[in-house]
């Protein structure tokens, strides 16, 4: 479990971490949202103990990330900076991470074949590309098999294969009761990856809830539906509530955009009355609405409310 | 929404035991650092071939040239000091490489972002940077012995048919050991500059500059007690005291004296970059 209380970081006088209180639970992947700049990754950097916060603290199963012994047996990290010698090989950088926290050798050989980087052990890290680079980040987070993992932007770089590695990578951590806390700005792989969502804009907390209910906030919220018959399913779903918009020209001509219903829903009633379905998909980018809704707000009274409200119209489902 | 499971990755570490790495865990950790680089491989094969090249070439200098012309007064400084004479220059270039390597084990940490590998596995930090000058330290005090011991064999032997210097004479074991303890603290100072400014060029100029550069300027400075004590406490013209055979009539301390303001130099440097260290957002 990761407590953060009154987390507060300045450098000068910009405010990158305002106050921030919030609590990680173990056992689901809990996202850490925002824009570039909310101050995500001092958040983390804060928890770790790289930087120190001028107020406030940040715990990890209610102790400072200072006074763990051996702290990688403890909690697993992937920074979204740079950390590997670019003239070091993988296998040398994990062996002398393992070195220190009394690790055994072939621990090295485990977390490389986890993360599928065998075959480039020992070659330098330097020309490794980004998705690599990605991987052996997340081999040295898991070394010590910790019951916490801090992942900062894990999927950059990453090719789709990999992004549902990843994906899948923590799921299945958080399913063995792990504690795992992952950044991103992207809305739509946080929507498919955690369980609950931490979003902060600005250094300030915005939201702290499940994913779905953030979701379900939005007032934008839609499903695409395509059927080969929209007249018989259309009134079911406006009888229940839901706004129903055909789409009338291009190639999605005939497919309907659902608000106000979640998909599962939709589905149920397609289902009770026999109209085949051919697509129900909830439209992610409702996601990245309700975020630039949340953090609209946090913006508001700030010098960059105007470029949120020009980068909101490129957040439509549309673009999806 | 939901996807295929993984294919069940196993993460469980295999009957690790239990309990706090202690420091000798990172003593090796700083080794396999150390020597998983190639600029640790390189610079050192720099300090050998400059160290053992250059006193080969200027034994043979000298004794191509004895009792050449002009050559009375420089004949009679080797003699008064054979082990300066052998292996001073080679000292005064070799150590530009220890000093180099001192500062790179520091701060390439941070130009490649490893340091913040290193401090998310020694949260408490004080113990990585201790670790680190221990591990430096027991290389090079190993190695610049050998290759000075070497160097003063080499050179003595070319140089033996004019003047015969052996370990037994007085104060030459102590000048070459000397020599060799010299190069090792000058590369923890370096090591201490390098934690101080974190970067490479910088650390390296930094370093540089006190080795060479101050003590030609105070050379420029004019006599009088206080220029030369200032002179005399500079950290490389005190500390190379110890590798001298003779105490000249000028010097103002002793030779274990001189290593010794080397040394607080040097535990000055490294206590710094040990507070900042703690101190510093990494």
């Amino acid at each position: 479990m990761i407590e953060a209380r009154d987390l507060t970081k300045r450098y000068g006088d910009k405010v990158a971490v305002d106050h921030l209180s919030f609590t990680v639970q173990p056992g689901r992947v809990t996202g850490f949202l925002g824009p570039n700049g909310a101050g995500k990754s001092t958040t983390m950097r804060l928890i770790l103990g790289l930087d120190r916060p001028q107020e406030g603290s940040a715990t990890i199963d209610g102790k400072r990330y200072a006074d763990l012994g051996n702290p990688l047996r403890t909690v697993g990290a992937l920074l979204e900076a740079k950390s590997v010698h670019t003239g070091r090989s993988a296998a040398n950088h994990l062996l002398f991470l393992a070195q220190s926290q009394g690790l055994p050798r072939s621990r090295v050989g485990e977390v490389l074949d986890l993360v599928g980087l065998r075959e480039v052990a020992g070659k330098r890290a330097g020309g490794f590309s980004l998705g690599m680079g990605q991987r052996l980040g997340i081999a040295a987070a898991l070394l010590g098999d910790p019951d916490v993992l801090l992942l900062d932007e894990p999927v950059n770089g990453l090719d789709p294969e990999g992004v549902l590695w990843v994906r899948n990578l923590m799921k299945h951590l958080a399913g063995q009761g792990r504690t795992i806390f992952v950044s991103s700005h992207l809305m739509n792989e946080m929507a498919v990856t955690a369980d609950h969502l931490i979003v902060i804009g600005r250094g300030k907390l915005i939201a702290d809830s499940a994913t779905q209910d953030v979701i379900a906030r939005s007032s934008g919220e839609s499903v695409r539906v395509k059927t080969p018959d929209p007249a018989r399913l259309a009134p079911l779903l406006t009888a229940e509530g839901a706004s129903v918009s055909p789409v009338a020209e291009g190639p999605d001509a005939g497919t309907l955009l659902v608000t106000g219903l979640p998909a599962a829903r939709i589905g149920e009633l397609a289902a009770s009355a026999s109209v085949v379905l051919h697509e129900l998909s909830p439209q992610l980018a409702t996601l990245e609405e309700a975020f630039m809704e949340l953090t609209a707000g946090s913006l508001e009274y700030g010098q960059h409310s105007a470029a949120t409200a020009a980068a909101v119209p490129a957040a439509t489902p549309g673009r999806v | 929404m939901t996807t295929a499971p993984a294919a069940a990755p196993d993460i469980r570490v295999p009957a690790v035991p239990a309990g706090r790495a202690g420091f000798g865990h990172l003593l090796l950790s700083e080794w396999t650092k150390l020597r998983s680089v190639r600029s640790t491989v390189w610079t050192l094969i720099a300090f050998v071939v400059v160290t053992v090249g250059l006193t080969v070439l200027i034994s043979l200098a000298i004794n191509g040239a004895w009792t050449g012309p002009r050559s009375a007064s420089r004949d009679a400084s080797v003699i008064a000091d054979p082990v300066g004479a052998v292996l001073g220059l080679s000292l005064a270039l070799g150590q530009l490489t220890i000093c180099v390597l001192g500062v790179m084990v520091i701060s390439t940490e941070y130009s490649t972002g490893v340091i913040r590998a290193s401090l998310l596995a020694v949260p408490r930090r004080l113990p990585m940077l201790a670790a680190k000058a221990v591990v430096f330290a027991v290389l090079i005090v190993i190695l610049a012995e050998i290759v000075v011991f070497g160097s003063f064999f080499v050179g003595s032997a070319i140089l033996h048919s004019h003047v015969h210097v052996a370990l037994s004479d007085p104060g030459v074991t102590r000048a070459v050991v000397g020599a060799g303890l010299y190069l090792t603290v000058l590369g923890l100072f370096a090591l201490g500059v390098g934690g101080l400014i974190r970067h490479t060029a910088g650390g390296v100029s930094a370093v540089i500059g006190i080795v060479l550069v101050l003590p030609i300027i105070g050379a420029l400075l004019p006599s009088g007690t206080v220029y030369d004590h200032i002179n005399a406490y500079l950290p490389t013209q005190a500390g190379q005291l110890v590798a001298h055979v003779h105490r000249s009539s000028g010097d103002l301390l002793g030779p274990w004296q001189g290593f010794g303001v080397l040394c607080l130099y040097t535990a000055v440097a490294l206590v710094a970059a040990g507070y900042l260290l703690r101190r510093r957002d990494a």
